[in-house]
């Protein structure tokens, strides 16, 4: 955000001396405030997470506590098996955060830097890829990974390789279509540098191409980290019976129960699945900006 | 987009370019087929996308033909084929234009809040100096990261009944009504609030397009503008506006496509669709049918109709923003 701070002053007073300093203040007031309201959600989860018990189910909630307790979170890994859920969640997005950055990088290159046939078709079938709503296809695939499973268990019902292959290919067109403007963004005469030098196809995709749309690749990570750590429904519909398979989610949703819901271990376990993605967003939300700036301008 | 996605002409893919002038790129050399390097770049996403969404839908459609129920699905019974009777029997249904007209009514709200949320704080980002503009980032990366089942349930403690915050200080404030007062029961007022919770995870999205998209615009523009003696809103109108246009078309149909097929907030927050399912959209619909009510032939017709639905939605939209585009 750096580069914004320096565009911003200049645009602040030069770009427009409409805006005055007495409305620069408001609108700075305006968007602390705004910036308060859209963080309270989170703030409210992280407190109720370390709040007793006894101060969650009070009818007069404080926003604070002068007692926090590790208490909830306690519950949450004792009574029900949440850090196998945690590492189950950690597994299906890590591996499809792998796997697809290796081969929609590659997509992307042979997409953008070769010329062959039925390019701009496949380019066309990309695009209408990423809009068909995947969640109608619930039901089909379903039944797919019943069959699949009678061959390879790993990736059939009840197991984690299922929902790898669902959020692989649902996390690809989105990926491929982003990171071809990265890679388009490389000039060609880098390739006909790395060939002079006698660098092949290869060598040029792997050495030169692949650390230089790293932004890319970053951002594309990220998203695909997202959808598949987030997911709830094909979680919910492939994981029928074994519970050890379960992914966070579902653990979560345990808690509510018919008898009264137990907010404090729900707080504690949404908190504990939101950190990650946060810590991840915060650290990479620059190449996250460029990176959909970029997947746009493609 | 679709356009955009061609940029190459169709003839320049194997002949050499006839005029290098009209392309945005010279090459210098004649362009190479590398159709063999090519196939095996593509091949890994092609098989993925073939088995696991291609043929999927393939399946999707050919399962809204047939009855199946538990008795198939469990693998005894033989397939029976209804050809279009799931789909009579659908738009026959009062109960499947309820979820039709909440589905389209939800996520036209939702659309359109996080569209107005987020640009207006694009806006409002684009206007700050540093230290409120940060703020206003991290809150919403934090909004936009946090996931749709964590999201939901921080909004529902919120809102609780008994519990909630909100309840507590609405009654606090003199509204006496409010406390006790259930944020799920009443339908519209169940859709209100995951209308909320989902404009709260989906504006930075929107947000940070169109930031990144202001930022682009050279301040020289909007100088020039000014000195010709443009108003701001005649600069907003005349400059920015066509210049975000194409982020702005993104942003809308990333929305549109993102909001129409809702499911998780809708299930965690109305319990599964709403007393009665009168919460439900089509996603959920489409789940209950098939996996509470082991209707999948069912379940896939609205599957399908969910599917065409959306893409001609998207593709009207492209096509007004078109002709939009050329006549300004």
């Amino acid at each position: 955000m750096t580069t914004a701070v320096r565009t911003s002053t200049r645009h602040g007073t030069g770009r427009r001396g409409l805006v005055k300093r007495p409305a620069r203040t408001l609108a700075e007031i305006v968007a602390v405030l705004v910036a308060a309201v859209v963080a309270f959600p989170l703030y409210w989860m992280l407190l109720t997470a370390f709040k007793p018990t006894g101060q969650i189910q009070s009818t007069d909630p404080r926003p604070w506590t002068l007692s926090p307790t590790l208490e909830n979170f306690r519950r949450v890994f004792t009574v029900d098996n949440f850090g196998r859920y945690f590492l189950n969640s950690v597994v299906v997005a890590g591996i499809v955060v792998l796997v697809s950055l290796l081969i929609s990088f590659l997509a992307a290159v042979a997409l953008t830097k070769f010329r062959f046939r039925g390019r701009t078709v496949l380019l066309v079938m990309i695009l209408v890829a990423q809009m068909v709503p995947v969640e109608a296809l619930t039901i089909p695939l379903f039944f797919l990974m019943r069959s699949v499973g009678s061959v390879a268990p790993w990736f059939g019902l009840n197991h984690l390789g299922s929902l790898v292959l669902v959020h692989l290919a649902f996390s690809l067109p989105f990926a491929i279509w982003m990171l071809r403007g990265f890679v388009a963004a490389v000039p060609d005469e880098l390739e006909e540098a790395a060939t002079l030098d006698g660098a092949g196809r290869f060598r040029f995709t792997w050495q030169v191409l692949f650390p230089l749309v790293a932004p890319g690749l970053v951002a594309m990570s990220v998203l695909s980290f997202i959808h598949a750590w987030n997911d709830f429904l094909f979680a919910k519909t492939f994981i029928i019976s074994a519970t050890e398979n379960q992914t966070l989610p579902l653990a979560i949703l345990v808690f509510f129960k018919p008898t009264g819901n137990d907010w404090g271990a729900i707080m504690a376990g949404s908190t504990l699945m939101t950190i990650p993605v946060l810590v991840f967003f915060v650290l990479v939300q620059r190449h996250l900006v460029s990176g959909i700036a970029g997947a746009v301008k493609a | 987009m679709t356009a955009q996605s061609s940029t190459e002409p169709d003839t320049a893919r194997r002949l050499p370019p006839p005029r290098a002038g009209n392309r945005r790129r010279p090459r210098p050399r004649g362009p190479r087929t590398n159709g063999r390097t090519a196939a095996l770049y593509l091949a890994p996403t092609g098989i993925v996308l073939l088995a696991v969404m291609a043929y999927p839908l393939y399946q999707l459609v050919q399962l809204s033909l047939y009855e199946y129920g538990q008795a198939q699905a469990s693998g005894g019974a033989p397939l029976e084929f209804r050809g279009l009777g799931n789909y009579t029997a659908l738009l026959g249904d009062a109960r499947f234009w309820m979820v039709l007209l909440n589905t389209c009514g939800f996520a036209a709200v939702c659309v359109l809040g996080s569209l107005t949320v987020g640009i207006a704080l694009a806006v409002l980002a684009s206007r700050v100096r540093w230290l409120p503009r940060t703020l206003l980032f991290l809150a919403a990366l934090g909004a936009w990261a946090t996931p749709a089942v964590a999201g939901s349930t921080v909004w529902l403690f919120l809102f609780d009944q008994d519990f909630g915050l909100v309840n507590e200080v609405l009654s606090g404030i003199g509204l006496e009504s409010m406390e006790g007062f259930s944020w799920t029961y009443d339908r519209f007022v169940a859709f209100a609030l995951v209308a909320g919770e989902v404009i709260w995870c989906s504006f930075p999205f929107v947000m940070v397009t169109m930031y990144a998209g202001i930022k682009a615009i050279p301040g020289e523009m909007i100088e020039a503008a000014a000195l010709d003696g443009a108003s701001t809103w005649r600069t907003t109108r005349s400059v920015l506006m066509p210049m975000l246009r194409p982020l702005l078309v993104i942003a809308t149909i990333q929305s549109i496509i993102w909001d129409f097929k809702i499911f998780t907030q809708i299930y965690v927050m109305t319990d599964g669709g709403g007393i009665a399912g009168r919460n439900l959209v089509l996603n959920v619909y489409a789940y209950q049918e098939a996996f509470a009510g082991s209707s999948y032939g069912l379940g896939s017709a609205i599957g399908v109709v969910m599917t065409v639905l959306l893409l001609l939605i998207t593709m009207i939209y492209l096509r007004v923003q078109r002709g939009v585009g050329e006549s300004t």
